[in-house]
Parts: C-alpha cells; sequence; structure tokens
C-alpha cells in the first residue's frame, strides 16, 4: 500500500515538473517584452530583475534558475503590482476560490446523488422526467448565463421585498458564497446526476436488492444501506477531476459575482501579461489538481474494500 | 412397419420454406439509422443541427447586412420596436421660453431624440439647481442618476438635454443646490419619453430615403428593419448572429476534427505497436491530461499572441487541438487493443491478410462509432469553451463577433436591454443541446455495448 501512495507520489512530482516546464516554454513563447512596458521599469529595477531570473542568459539557464527557484517554493515577484510577492498573491486569494470551491462541490455532490437517486427511483414518472430537463438545461447553458440570470433573479427578489435577502454581488459572509456556489456547482451536479442515475439503476435490479426485499427488509434501508451505498461509488471516483475542474473553472463566477477569487486573479495577471503572475498561478493550480486527483483515488481504496490499490 | 405404400413417401404441401428472413439485411449503419431514426429526441436534435448548419452556411445569403455595419438612429433596438421616425427641422440652439404655462419643472418643448428641454421655476431654498437624468424612478434611495448641468445661481432656469437621447423612458430631476452647491432636499422630477426624430439631412445621409422621394418635414419615415434588434453600437443582431456562428461553429466544429483525427492516430499507432512506446505514448498522454485545462487555453491563447486586426479565431483553434486530443487517442487506443485480440481479427490473419488490410477493413470501421459518438460530444464542448474564453475576454477579439463574445457585450447591458445577451446565450445552449441529445441518440444507436441504461 504504502509502495503503491508513494509511487502515485512521485507520478505527480513529475507531472508538475511536467506543467512547470510547458509553463515556462509556453510564457517564453509570448511575444513582446514584459520589462519593457509603458510602466517603465526603471534601469537599477530592469538589472535587478534581469540577475535574478538570469534574462541575460541563455534559456536553458532560464530554465534552471526558474525551476529551482519553484523548488524553494519561490514563485517570484509580481511585474505590475509593487512590493507583492505571487506567494502573498496565491495565500490571499487562493483560500477565497478554495472555499467557494468546496462549497460548489458539496453542492454538486449532494445534489447530484439526491437527484440522481430520485430519478432512478421514480424511473419514468414526473420527478424523473422533471429532474431530467433541469439537467439537461444544466448542461447546455452556459455558466455564464446561469450566473447572469440568477443576478438578475436575486436583484428582482431584493427589489420586490424591500430588503437585502441575499447579496448581488461581493465577498465577506455566508451568504455571499451561496448563489455562487449553487452556479459553479450547477455543470457539475447535472453531470453526476445523470451518473448518479444510471448507476443507480444498475443497482436497483441487482440480486441483492432483490434478497434484500425478499428479506423483508424495510424501504428505507434498503434504500440506503444496499442502493444508494453501493451506487455512489462510481460518483466518488470522479469527484476528484470535479474538484480539479470546479476549483479552475472559477473564472466566470468570479468575475459575474465580483468575488476576489484567484480566478479572476488569474484573469487580471494575462490581461496586464504579469508574467510571474502568471506562471505562478498555473504551476500552483496544476499541482494542485494532480494531488487532489491522487487523493481522491486513494481515498477510494479506502472507502470501497474491493478495490484495494495493490499494484 | 408392414404397410408401408408409396404414398407415405409423397410429400405432404409441397416445397415449403422452413427458413426464412422476415426482415432485408441490414449493415451496421443501416441499423444504426434505423435506431435513430426512431429515437424522438435524437432526430428532433438531428433537424436542429441541420437548422442551424442551414442558418451558418445559407443565413448570410439571405440576410445581406453587413454585421460591422452601425445603426446609430437604432443603438440597442429591441426586436419589434417601433421603426418610425419623424422628419424635423435642424437643430436649433434654444435659450428657454419666458412665457411658457405652467408650474415647477416641465418640457419646454415637446421632447424629442434631438433634444430634450427643460425648464424650471426656482426651488424653495435653491442658490442653484443641479439637472439629472436616470433611467429608472429617483425612488426613496434618491438615485437621480447622471449629472448632466448645474447653475450656481438662479437666473438660468432652462436646460437642455442632447446627450445620447434614444427612444425610451427618462426620469429628469432638478434639485436645489445649497450655498456650498450641496444638494439640498426637495427635488422635482419628471417622466419623459422622447420620439424618435431625424433631420432630413441626416435622412439622405444614412440613405434611409432616396434623394428622389419627396419626404419634407413632419413626414415620418421608418427607419432599417432589424428583426432581432441591434446591439449597443447599434449593428444588426441577426447578421452578427450569423457571422458569429460562423465563428462559434468554425471553432466548435474545426477543432474537434482535427484533434480527433490526431487522437486516432496517435492512439492506433499506439495500440498497434504496443509494448515500450505504447507506454511512453501513454505516459505523454496522461501529462497533457493534468495540464489545467482553462489555464494552459489562455496560456496557449497569449502565447501565440493576437495581433492588431486578429480575430484570435486560429490560436484558439490550435489550442484546443494541442490540450484535447489525450482522451481520443486513449479511447482509440483501448479499442484497437480490444479489437486485436478479437476473434475476426485472429480468422482474417490465418486467411492471409495483410496488416494494411487489417487496419483498413476491421480496425477502422470498428472504431469509427465510437469516434463519431465522440466528435458529437466533443462539438458542444468546444463551443462551450469558446464561448466561455470569449465571455471573460480570452476568447475571439472583439469586432469579430462570437456567440461567446456577443454574451460578453450583452451582459453589460443586461438590465435595460435583454435581448443582446437572451439571443447569442440562447444559440449556443440550442445548439449544445442538440449535439448533446444528438450525442446520446448516435451512442445508442451505434453501440450496444456503450449503451446505458438511460
Amino acid at each position: 500500500m504504502w509502495v503503491y501512495v508513494l509511487k502515485r507520489l512521485l507520478q505527480g512530482i513529475v507531472t508538475v515538473w511536467f506543467i512547470a516546464t510547458a509553463t515556462f516554454f509556453a510564457m517564453h513563447n509570448v511575444p513582446g517584452d514584459p520589462l519593457l512596458n509603458d510602466r517603465a521599469v526603471s534601469e537599477a529595477i530592469r538589472t535587478n530583475l534581469e540577475a535574478k531570473y538570469g534574462l541575460d542568459q541563455p534559456i536553458g539557464t532560464q530554465y534552471f534558475i526558474y525551476l529551482s527557484n519553484l523548488v524553494k517554493g519561490d514563485f517570484g515577484i509580481s511585474f505590475t503590482q509593487e512590493n507583492r510577492e505571487v506567494n502573498d498573491i496565491i495565500r490571499e486569494h487562493f483560500p477565497i476560490s478554495a472555499i467557494l470551491g468546496v462549497l460548489a462541490v458539496v453542492f454538486a455532490a449532494a445534489g447530484g446523488i439526491l437527484f440522481g437517486a430520485l430519478t432512478a427511483i421514480y424511473r419514468n414518472r414526473l420527478p424523473d422526467y422533471f429532474i431530467m430537463l433541469l439537467v439537461i438545461l444544466g448542461i447546455s447553458v452556459p455558466s455564464f448565463v446561469i450566473a447572469a440570470l440568477s443576478q438578475l433573479t436575486l436583484v428582482t427578489l431584493n427589489n420586490a421585498v424591500g430588503a437585502t435577502i441575499l447579496p448581488v454581488a461581493g465577498w465577506g459572509t455566508i451568504l455571499h458564497m451561496l448563489v455562487p456556489a449553487l452556479v459553479l456547482g450547477l455543470g457539475t451536479m447535472a453531470y453526476l446526476t445523470r451518473l448518479m442515475r444510471s448507476s443507480m439503476l444498475e443497482v436497483v435490479n441487482s440480486d441483492y436488492v432483490r434478497t434484500a426485499k425478499s428479506k423483508g427488509v424495510p424501504p428505507a434501508r434498503i434504500f440506503t444501506k444496499h442502493q444508494l451505498r453501493n451506487a455512489i461509488l462510481p460518483v466518488i471516483t470522479v469527484l476528484g477531476p470535479s474538484i480539479a475542474a470546479i476549483t479552475t473553472g472559477g473564472f466566470v463566477v468570479e468575475l459575474v459575482f465580483a468575488i476576489p477569487g484567484l480566478g479572476r486573479y488569474f484573469v487580471q495577471a494575462v490581461q496586464q501579461l504579469d508574467y510571474t503572475v502568471i506562471m505562478g498561478t498555473t504551476v500552483f493550480y496544476g499541482a494542485f489538481l494532480v494531488f487532489m486527483v491522487i487523493l481522491v483515488d486513494l481515498l477510494y481504496g479506502f472507502i470501497d474494500p474491493r478495490v484495494r490499490l495493490e499494484k | 412397419m408392414t404397410d408401408i405404400s408409396s404414398v407415405d413417401f409423397t410429400p405432404l404441401h409441397g416445397y415449403r420454406e422452413v427458413q426464412a428472413i422476415s426482415r432485408p439485411s441490414l449493415s451496421y449503419w443501416q441499423d444504426a439509422w434505423v435506431r435513430l431514426k426512431a429515437n424522438k429526441r435524437a432526430l428532433a436534435s438531428l433537424f436542429i443541427v441541420i437548422a442551424l448548419a442551414f442558418f451558418t452556411v445559407a443565413g448570410p445569403v439571405f440576410w445581406r447586412l453587413d454585421p460591422a455595419q452601425q445603426d446609430l438612429d437604432q443603438v440597442s433596438q429591441a426586436p419589434g420596436a417601433n421603426r418610425a421616425a419623424l422628419i424635423v427641422e435642424d437643430y436649433e440652439p434654444w435659450l428657454g421660453n419666458e412665457f411658457l404655462p405652467g408650474q415647477g419643472l416641465r418640457l419646454g418643448e415637446p421632447a424629442t431624440t434631438q433634444a430634450v428641454r427643460l425648464q424650471w421655476d426656482v426651488l424653495p431654498g435653491a442658490n442653484g439647481h443641479r439637472v439629472y437624468r436616470n433611467i429608472f424612478p429617483v425612488g426613496p434611495e434618491l438615485a437621480y442618476g447622471i449629472p448632466l448641468g448645474e447653475f450656481f445661481d438662479n437666473d438660468t432656469l432652462f436646460f437642455e438635454d442632447r446627450l445620447d437621447l434614444k427612444p425610451s423612458r427618462y426620469y429628469y430631476s432638478i434639485v436645489p443646490l445649497g450655498p456650498q452647491s450641496e444638494l439640498l432636499d426637495g427635488y422635482q422630477t419628471i417622466e419623459v419619453e422622447p420620439m424618435r426624430v431625424t433631420t432630413l439631412r441626416d435622412a439622405l445621409e444614412r440613405g434611409l430615403v432616396d434623394e428622389s422621394t419627396q419626404v419634407k418635414v413632419g413626414d415620418q419615415i421608418n427607419l432599417a428593419w432589424h428583426p432581432l434588434g441591434t446591439d449597443y453600437l447599434g449593428r444588426d443582431m441577426l447578421a452578427r448572429l450569423m457571422a458569429g456562428a460562423r465563428v462559434s461553429l468554425f471553432i466548435g466544429v474545426g477543432a474537434p476534427l482535427l484533434f480527433i483525427l490526431f487522437g486516432v492516430v496517435y492512439g492506433s499507432m499506439a495500440g498497434f505497436i504496443g509494448g515500450r512506446t505504447d507506454q511512453l505514448m501513454m505516459r505523454f498522454a496522461d501529462f497533457v491530461v493534468a495540464l489545467p485545462f482553462l489555464l494552459f487555453m489562455i496560456l496557449f491563447k497569449i502565447a501565440f499572441g493576437v495581433g492588431p486586426g486578429e480575430s484570435g479565431v486560429f490560436p484558439m483553434l490550435v489550442a484546443l487541438v494541442v490540450l484535447m486530443w489525450p482522451a481520443t487517442a486513449r479511447l482509440v487506443r483501448g479499442q484497437i487493443l480490444q479489437i486485436r485480440e478479437q476473434g475476426y481479427i485472429t480468422a482474417s490473419q490465418l486467411l492471409g491478410a495483410k496488416t494494411n488490410y487489417l487496419i483498413l477493413r476491421h480496425m477502422i470501421p470498428n472504431t469509427l462509432g465510437v469516434v463519431l459518438v465522440t466528435i458529437t460530444f466533443a462539438i458542444p464542448n468546444a463551443i462551450f469553451i469558446e464561448a466561455f474564453l470569449s465571455f471573460i475576454g480570452m476568447g475571439v477579439a472583439p469586432p469579430t463577433p462570437s456567440w461567446g463574445s456577443m454574451s460578453n457585450e450583452g451582459i453589460k447591458t443586461m438590465l435595460t436591454t435583454p435581448h443582446e445577451l437572451i439571443f447569442p446565450s440562447l444559440f449556443i445552449s440550442i445548439t449544445v443541446l442538440a449535439l448533446n441529445l444528438l450525442g446520446d441518440g448516435l451512442r445508442d444507436a451505434l453501440d450496444a455495448k456503450m449503451r446505458n441504461t438511460e
């Protein structure tokens, strides 16, 4: 088991190295000189930066300087914001994205499992049709449209009541998080609902459920102990990639709802061509993603005893 | 055993077929088509997809308006809005009317889109006045809107608004100013709905009337027709949606075709060669999968760089292909590995089939169904990604319309002119929906093994 964990971790580290390399060479290819833009830095700063990143050296040397900085956990200093390290920016803004993402994943997983189970139990009846209609909408309506529409609904709602029930935008309290998290999780929720539905349909018709029924196990107990527990497993497998997709897919929601998360920061950095911030954020997100997937894979072994990972 | 006569050996009813094929035999694709036709949702989606293709390809032939052309008389015009415009005299300055009847804030002359002329009486306690305009009523929060002008004495009691007037509802307010020009209580407000007018000269210049037709001041003319309204720069929505469809569908169809082609070649090579090469190739694919997708889409886009006057369609296409091929490669490799072990391949080999023949006659046709299903799901996905990136301003560069960038522009005026957001997002949604349903149907029809319980 521990050998397997170690192997996965090593694989993860190699993957992160690959991501860092791809980021480095992609950014190196960006046209223009970041030190020669409108807000031109002074000669002294320029020389310092050149020395720090080895910008006057050949690309190979630059690459090694970059990698050794990364290993030390130093993502560099922002090019456009004075006196800010990329580490600070990540430390400040990533928790916000993470909270939003976790909340969205909770919404998506809870909603997906619940709705998926419901559609399977009420197969080809009204609740099934209604939920599947919502699922199809969730899959085919872009998230920015849903975000805009929910904002519009909030505005109308608040106007109708004459008080702010839920804030339309911004960040701070738990009330600020609810609607953005819901919007962010909706696409994944739709996907998980479909997955849960088909896996639940398989379980509903399985032998052990029939046995339980004939033994006279109460339906509620069959539902929780036999059906839900077995049907949930495929949903958990895709949870890792889903968490990844949700946390990195937060740009739109963060933009529309004016949430100061890392996604919005990344978009801003791209618009201003803030090299170090772009590279730092990408590598950070990449590493986060890779280790999230590994973590979920490992957890899966604990949850489902049938999948003992002994390769 | 004794009485066997020749009668026993005559056939009973003559010749009768014992075995018959009750249905005509169908090829794989014919069978798939029959099953697809039975699926109403998929069939309806297929029609929608065909209609969309027609809209994209043939639309501009029927609706020949230039998508970049601005109609400045009709900016942010909702579909089906009143297009009538009155021809009026050329603009002349106005300095108030001493003999204007009435009290308080009132209109000096009927409001037109040329000018809204306001006049008022001195407000109690005022040392001056400030004029505001809003598109919403002032309300209890005292939302006056944008300040248009201010007067620090009580001599000037008129104001003429000529700022970007549209034939919609405005709320003008006049607020008294204190000695330090601070706002005092006791504002007055009126609701004004300017009438759309145009001068004869403008009408001729913009080609709204012919030189030959006799149009004079006081006549009513109709402005150009925009079936789906116009956007915030007065560009025709229908023409832009058609142009945007070309961009969105070009990326949405072009990128999947390219990356699936690459994925098929890569995956089948890996699957066919096998061994260490296969391991190495698939490990590389795993790395590409591990890249955070959206971040790298954006990264690649800036790495390619979009010069002035470029639409940014090409970098996006390349970025999509570079990042999305591994899924197809994996799928095809799995299929090839599976097919390689099948009995009919062995049979074919025993009969002396060469590698080329095996690939062309057996491998490719048998993976085609899976690949086709992948394409139908990849297209809506690519359309989504294009829309998503254009929406956050990282996709197609502004003058080029795409459904995503149109939604991005539309969301800014969502409260006042929702049609600018609704139409492009409706097109995205319908396209994605239809292709998803069609993909579901195709998967069910083509591959019995992949058919799920839905």
